[in-house]
């Protein structure tokens, strides 16, 4: 199975979401954000960074790059999608996935690990852990504090579209501890911690977000 | 040649973290007279001439697909000589 990963400027993480996808047994393909051809991939991955330099707004402007037209199109038609950190800011900008994310309530640029909560075990992207499992992953960012206006929050709660919590102190202000959200369909999830930096525990604090990569796999092969 | 001028502010609903931090710096300088204070972006755009309806409406559309994210801001539009 391919899983692609979208390189825009300024992108981080792409090295390790490749090698994420290889550990889980997925076959990695790197996709340029200039490149409106997604080479025949299963699924695709937005990975961490600062893409564009995160001017503007976080995600604005990649979101309009030409590798993201076709990804759109393809996640509308069921195609599994992940946005982790700075892609969960591009599903968010292009309204892939309902709410924004801003800047942390606290100003400060977070670097740790980080205890959540898997709450839903259904999406294309989280059915190999169980529902209420704790896992701990990496969580950096500066604009990570997940908002959405009173109705959007009611749909996310009462359709369980919350995929993942933080657990213990809200680390960045996140309306109801949101730490990851799904769409309707369980095609698209956006993410704000880091799985790709949690596969293994010579490189991670655990190897709790490899199944994020197993779970994608999974639902390709069906 | 003429300025076009978008604001560009969070909604008021929306946390702003920047503003709450400028609003907590001023009183350390001596400045006491904030209440509240919120940060927002401007964009100046220059364009040739005076500015036709039109114009301001591709300027509308713009701010609204790419300067600001409905979601969470608010935008104004507005000509400057």
């Amino acid at each position: 199975m391919k899983i692609g990963v979208v390189t825009f400027p300024g992108t981080l993480d792409d090295r390790d979401a490749a090698r994420a996808v290889r550990y889980a047994g997925g076959e990695a393909i790197s996709l340029w954000h200039n490149d409106a051809d997604l080479k025949g991939v299963d699924a695709v991955i937005l990975p961490g960074g600062f893409s564009y330099g995160d001017y503007l707004r976080c995600g604005a402007i990649s979101r309009f790059s030409p590798v993201m037209e076709p990804i759109i199109d393809a996640a509308h038609g069921g195609m599994p999608l992940l946005g982790i950190c700075n892609g969960f800011q591009v599903l968010a900008e292009a309204h892939l996935i309902p709410g924004a994310l801003t800047r942390n309530h606290e100003l400060h640029f977070l670097c740790r690990d980080q205890k959540l909560t898997i709450e839903n075990t259904d999406t294309a992207w989280t059915s190999s852990f169980s529902s209420g499992q704790e896992i701990l992953i990496p969580l950096k960012n500066g604009e990570g504090a997940y908002m959405c206006d009173d109705k959007t929050l009611a749909e996310l709660e009462g359709e369980g579209r919350i995929i993942a919590r933080y657990v213990g102190e809200n680390p960045n202000g996140s309306r109801n501890l949101i730490a990851g959200i799904t769409n309707a369909r369980g095609n698209v999830v956006g993410l704000m911690p880091h799985p790709e930096h949690a596969i293994d525990s010579l490189t991670g604090p655990s190897a709790d977000g490899l199944g994020f990569f197993t779970s994608v796999l999974k639902a390709l092969v069906g | 040649m003429a300025k076009i001028v978008v604001d560009v502010m969070l909604k008021p609903e929306i946390l702003d973290p920047q503003g709450k931090a400028v609003a907590a710096a001023l009183p350390r300088l001596g400045f006491t007279f904030a209440k509240d204070v919120r940060q927002g972006k401007r964009f100046e755009i220059e364009i040739d001439g005076d500015p036709t309806p039109a114009q301001l409406a591709e300027v509308e559309k713009a701010a609204e697909k790419l300067l600001s994210n409905p979601v969470i801001e608010n935008f104004t539009v507005r000509v400057e000589k």
